[in-house]
């Protein structure tokens, strides 16, 4: 097992003891009744095994992102626990990653994680060219080599489909879709174990999505990293992933293979979900 | 008026500043810089650090870009000596205080000296992250991956770094420390220096030290060569050594000729004392 989450909540606002109990998919609502505090994720329950590639879908607002922060450590998780295989205490046990210290927390980030935004701007940093934020990825893993980080930029850029002879330029000077490939490069650059995936082709058109996707599947396949892709779209889903969570209200209601929970979806907000595709 | 114009209480916590310095090379320090009879930006830092350490046996040489006699440097030598009464020296050997701005003497410091630099930006990660915050939690993690992507961008573009003056220098392994801008000529002598080095910046408000053969190196990539400026070929027309850093002169006709930027090497050279 490469990622276990166990019992993981988020909740912004102030906490009381009803927060969780009271919200949820049942109650149909995220907002607890006593303290108005909004429950992002509610005791959520997920492992991955090594070179699965796991969906999370759901309505906006259910938490599908927000889960996928708490993993990567841009939102603190408010209780729960997160392990990963790669990441160990000094006596080589798993631990847990929100007990995570700076110093590790920069690791977890560099080597063991990446995380590819829906909007390139997240995952970029414009002041710096192409080829210098996949450097950035690389030096983070910590090759201070230059000869090595220019190669590793380049095999990258030329495995998304970027003419090697752009490595200089900056993002801006990119189109959408390609902003997004030099995103995915930096993302793979550190070789990492686990990849996040935050709605990675929305607001893209039809044939780059395409192209994209098929470019993520072929890298997953080539290279056999685990991933977790949150997406509202079906289509991505049933592309990409093996296994699927459908999200409600911060709580996962159905749990599947993917072509299962689509052909077959068991809970009413599942088949709701289902038979809504245009 | 007390010793050395800071009364006893400010002298005592710029003190305490510099030894936590020490203490840690290269972290930096805040101290409550004071109010001087010069502007901020001026060289208080590096006066206030000379001024909080100075005692009557001391012996005390200030040069502004390796010259005793620039403007700066005769106004800050002046003024502490008028304050402390110390002896005052152009020579780099006699002195045991040496207040500097933008250079490393050329002759080799040795132990027991104090080299004070004045500091106009000390954080180094100010020329990549704009956001102080963010700096702070960057030196924590000693994540220097954006200095290291200037380094990278600069490479591929144009073959080395841009970085003329200033050059980042990573100390002990762990924090990347701003060297004041003295020239990329003058970042390897930082490294394993006998004299304790002290780096004051008065309108930031901040202090950092390198303690005696501290390690200093400066940042580059494994598979590239840290280069100086290079002056194959070149002599100093007054005193004809050829071992210095050197400055380009116009004369009246257009043509050039170039000096030692350390007047003090200079003379020394010129008088066949080295």
């Amino acid at each position: 097992m490469i990622l276990d989450i166990k019992n993981l909540s988020k909740i912004f606002g102030k906490t009381c003891d009803m927060c969780l109990d009271e919200t949820g998919a049942k109650p149909n609502s995220s907002i607890c009744p006593k303290c108005k505090s909004i429950v992002g994720v509610n005791r959520v329950n997920l492992s991955l095994y090594k070179g699965e590639v796991l969906g999370i879908v759901g309505e906006s607002g259910s938490g599908k992102s927000t889960l996928l922060q708490l993993i990567y450590q841009d939102v603190k998780a408010s209780e729960g626990e997160i392990f990963i295989k790669h990441f160990k205490d000094k006596e080589g046990k798993t631990k847990n990653i929100l007990d995570a210290n700076l110093n590790e927390l920069g690791d977890l980030r560099n080597s063991i994680m990446s995380m590819i935004y829906q909007n390139p701007r997240l995952g970029l940093n414009y002041q710096f060219s192409a080829g210098g934020n996949i450097a950035e990825k690389i030096i983070c893993s910590g090759v201070k080599n230059y000869k090595m980080i220019r190669e590793r930029a380049l095999y990258f850029l030329d495995k998304t489909e970027i003419p090697n002879s752009r490595i200089d330029d900056y993002p801006e000077y990119f189109s959408g879709g390609q902003q997004q490939r030099i995103q995915i490069s930096k993302a793979l650059s550190s070789n990492p174990k686990i990849l996040l995936l935050d709605e990675p082709t929305t607001g893209l058109d039809l044939s780059v999505q395409a192209k994209i996707l098929d470019l993520i599947k072929e890298l997953q396949h080539e290279i056999g990293f685990s991933m977790v892709v949150v997406s509202h779209d079906l289509g991505v889903i049933k592309h990409l992933t093996d296994i699927t969570v459908v999200m409600k209200n911060g709580q996962i209601v159905e749990r599947g293979l993917t072509d299962q929970v689509l052909e077959d979806p068991q809970h009413p907000y599942t088949q709701l979900l289902v038979s809504s595709i245009l | 008026m007390t010793y050395g114009f800071l009364d006893e209480e400010a002298k005592k916590e710029i003190r305490r500043s510099i030894l936590k310095a020490i203490a840690i090379p290269g972290y930096i320090v805040s101290f409550a810089s004071r109010e001087l009879p010069i502007a901020r930006g001026w060289g208080t830092g590096g006066l206030q650090v000379t001024l909080a350490i100075i005692n009557e046996s001391d012996t005390l040489k200030v040069i502004d870009q390796g010259c005793d006699g620039s403007v700066n440097a005769v106004n800050i030598r002046n003024f502490i000596k008028s304050v402390t009464k110390v002896k005052t020296t152009f020579s780099t050997k006699e002195a045991s205080i040496i207040q500097t701005r933008h250079r490393i003497p050329e002759q080799e410091l040795q132990e027991g000296q104090i080299l004070v630099y004045q500091v106009p930006m000390p954080d180094i990660l100010e020329t990549v992250e704009p956001n102080t915050a963010k700096q702070k939690i960057m030196h924590a993690n000693a994540d220097y991956s954006k200095l290291w992507v200037l380094l990278y961008e600069d490479t591929s573009l144009f073959g080395d770094s841009r970085i003329s003056n200033r050059y980042p220098v990573l100390v002990e392994n762990r924090y990347a420390m701003d060297p004041s801008p003295i020239p990329k000529y003058d970042t390897l002598k930082l490294n394993n220096n006998k004299a304790l080095q002290l780096f004051g910046a008065g309108r930031e408000k901040k202090i950092y030290a390198l303690p005696p053969y501290t390690k200093v190196e400066p940042l580059k990539f494994e598979d590239k060569e840290f280069l100086v400026e290079n002056f194959e070929g070149k002599v100093c027309k007054r005193c004809k050594s050829s071992q210095s850093f050197l400055d380009e002169l116009y004369n009246d006709d257009g043509s050039t000729s170039y000096y030692c930027n350390d007047t003090d090497y200079c003379d020394t050279y010129k008088e066949g004392k080295l």
